[in-house]
């Protein structure tokens, strides 16, 4: 197993057949993931990569029987296409695009709130790297080259950093389960509670490296959940040690504004939660390799 | 992106929230010709800077007689106004805002915010206005009312009537104040905006409802499609390389230390600079050159960088996803070419097309300091900056 993706996974590409999304989806195409096919509005019936082009997500899945897609068209439109995705019965959107507007996405969390638990699509990004796991598939923008197959979950809001942890990892021999950027927004689609709670319940992961950086709850939220319901070890790390307050640090959501939202309080957080931080960014291999020597932190009783 | 007091009231007054009678003014005359326009005998002079606590900086002067109105203005215009949001360097006057200064009974506080943990927008209001919402959420939070807006229809009247009557108002001032919240609402909604605070919302000896004092914070991502919001930017209000950087599609912060820092990817360049700071130096920036980096794109970040004087070497740091090596590689060369780097290059790449881009480093003869780690390139970035020989880069010599 692995989450979210696999080798089995039939995936679209929305803004199939502009630059970057070409680029990425023959690197997918080469790392042996199942693409589909595509949609970009205009040029349906025409083939991109060998690959049927729609002009809507419905048809594409009626066609294709996909389950999945990945979206690349330019931040104006990001909304619309997750929401169209949702609408044609996609089960997991992962949003690449940098630079949605906050109230888009605001409108897009509650867009989902209309589906059943059972139907409920889940969104990753945006603002992400994608979804990765190893030896088996692949949506996104990262080097596939970096990552080992293996049984570490990683899942990052930065793209950039989770490369440095796979890439200290497979330096170390160890392999990932899958890999989850969930992205640099304020407001993202899927948080490390949704993919903590997704590599727990995964028989093929055995630990999980988690990668917060400065601003917003999440990571708060995601030590307190994992202290109280989580079994394998988790080796954390927040970036940012160094930032000014009240400065954005490229990511729209990397701001220290309110209480806790800095990288020191929330180590402090993931500290006293159990999890172990790693002392730089230096260190999440070899952190995560001691973390894997010693045995399972405790069982947590259902 | 942060806008001016004057500006967001002109903003607000569009959507419906009174705001006393004032103006914009540059010079001294300009002054006295608003004060007089306005009428009344009592004006405020304001300074416009972008921070709150102007008041205390002595940024706000109350007058009344035309001559005080253009002392006021001539002193402030010009000034260098410091509070404890601008930092030590303050920030210098070069607009004012003329107003009619009106008899107040009662001041409220009313802010709109996003809230990342709900992920929707969240009013708060509180009785007391004129302190900063921190101050009144540590001394009276009991006093503060919060309401969640729902998204998919907006801010309803009976939330602004929820909040205006627990503000305790009187009958006649309840539908100005739900007047002024629903317009401040639908201003946060219409444009965009991150943060709407008016502070203090007054209440005359009149009975009128006022916007006092407004600030207004814009979402950068939505300015596509806010164009009357985006012409609003004040660059004299900003860092000028924080401009030139946005012009090159970079995220750049200037920092204090002597390791200039170029990065992909935010998260990653948060990291090095940890990492900086982990190996005994200190970061001179965050700089983040963004996905899809051309090589005039790096070159860009090259010349910023080095416009700082105190950048004692540049450290890169490249792990490659929708970026290639290749072409940072190619942007490291014709940044070395066209901008002269008096300082030595250190650089990491790592990702996409790893090879072809240290190649090209290889072959081109510059000799820059390779490092294959995070920590390596940290190690060496601390040493080469306290290496006796500075200049590094120029044409090899075999």
């Amino acid at each position: 197993m692995s989450i979210l993706i696999d080798e089995k996974t039939r995936i679209l590409f929305q803004g199939f057949t502009g630059d970057k999304s070409t680029f990425h989806a023959k690197e997918a195409i080469e790392y042996g993931t199942k693409i589909v096919g595509g949609v970009t509005p205009g040029k349906g019936g025409g083939k991109h990569l060998g690959l049927p082009v729609f002009d809507t997500m419905k048809e594409a899945v009626a066609e294709t029987g996909a389950t999945a897609s990945g979206i690349f068209v330019p931040a104006p439109f990001c909304a619309d296409a997750i929401m169209e995705a949702a609408d044609a019965g996609i089960q997991l959107i992962v949003c690449i695009t940098d630079g949605i507007p906050a109230q888009d996405m605001m409108r897009v969390k509650r867009y989902m709130l209309r589906y059943s638990r059972e139907r409920k699509p889940t969104l990753i990004g945006p603002n992400c790297a994608g979804v990765i796991s190893p030896g088996k598939a692949m949506i996104g923008i990262m080097p596939g080259s970096i990552y080992t197959q293996g049984r570490v979950g990683i899942v990052s809001r930065s793209g950039t950093l989770g490369y440095e942890a796979a890439a200290q990892m497979q330096a170390l021999g160890i392999g990932v389960s899958t890999s989850v950027g969930i992205g640099g927004d304020p407001i993202n689609g899927s948080s490390f509670v949704d993919m903590l709670q997704r590599f727990e319940a995964d028989d093929e992961t055995d630990a999980v490296m988690m990668i917060g950086e400065i601003g917003g709850p999440q990571e708060a939220e995601a030590s307190l959940w994992a202290r109280d319901n989580m079994s394998k070890p988790i080796v954390g790390y927040v970036a940012g040690l160094s930032a000014p307050r009240g400065r954005r640090m490229g990511h729209a959501g990397a701001i220290i504004s309110a209480f806790g939202d800095s990288a020191l309080e929330k180590a402090e957080i993931m500290r006293n939660s159990g999890l172990t931080v790693a002392s730089s960014p230096a260190e999440l291999g070899s952190a995560m390799k001691q973390a894997l020597s010693k045995p399972a932190r405790r069982v947590v009783l259902a | 992106m942060d806008i001016h007091e004057y500006q967001a009231k002109e903003l607000l007054s569009g959507f419906g929230v009174a705001v006393p009678k004032g103006g914009v003014v540059y010079t001294p005359d300009q002054a006295v010709y608003r004060a007089e326009e306005i009428g009344g005998g009592r004006w405020v002079v304001k300074a416009q800077i972008h921070s709150g606590a102007r008041g205390k900086a002595g940024g706000i002067k109350l007058c009344t007689t035309a001559e005080e109105v253009r002392a006021a203005a001539t002193e402030l215009l010009g000034k260098k106004l410091v509070t404890h949001q601008t930092g030590p360097a303050g920030k210098i006057v070069h607009r004012l805002y003329v107003e009619s200064a009106v008899p107040i009974r009662r001041e409220l506080y009313i802010g709109l915010v996003l809230d990342r943990r709900s992920e929707r927008v969240c009013v708060v209001a509180a009785p007391e206005g004129g302190m900063e919402i921190e101050e009144i959420a540590a001394a009276s939070p009991d006093t503060m009312l919060k309401v969640m807006i729902e998204p998919a229809v907006g801010m309803q009247p009976f939330q602004a009537r929820e909040i205006a009557f627990g503000l305790k108002l009187n009958p006649a001032e309840i539908n100005q104040a739900v007047k002024a919240i629903l317009g401040a609402y639908r201003a946060f909604r219409d444009l965009d905006a991150t943060m709407v605070e008016i502070n203090p919302l007054a209440i005359t000896e009149s009975g009128q409802v006022l916007a006092l004092d407004a600030k207004m914070q814009f979402d950068d991502n939505a300015m596509f499609r806010n164009p009357g919001v985006a012409e609003l930017r004040d660059y004299a209000e900003e860092d000028p390389r924080d401009a030139e950087a946005a012009k090159h599609g970079l995220n750049y912060i200037a920092l204090e230390g002597a390791i200039g820092c170029i990065v992909n990817g935010a998260g990653l360049a948060m990291a090095t600079m940890d990492m900086i700071t982990h190996a005994g130096g200190e970061p001179a920036n965050f700089l983040d050159i963004g996905g899809g980096a051309s090589p005039e794109r790096v070159a860009a970040a090259f010349r910023l960088v080095l416009s700082d004087p105190r950048v004692r070497c540049v450290l890169v740091n490249i792990f490659a996803g929708i970026n290639r090596c290749d072409w940072v590689a190619e942007g490291i060369i014709q940044a070395a070419k066209d901008v002269n780097v008096p300082v030595p290059i250190v650089a990491r790449l790592a990702g996409t097309n790893v090879e072809q881009g240290r190649q090209i480093l290889r072959d081109s003869g510059l000799s820059i300091i390779s490092a294959d780690t995070l920590a390596d390139a940290a190690e060496k970035a601390v040493a080469a900056l306290n290496a006796p020989v500075a200049r590094t880069i120029r044409e090899k010599v075999s």
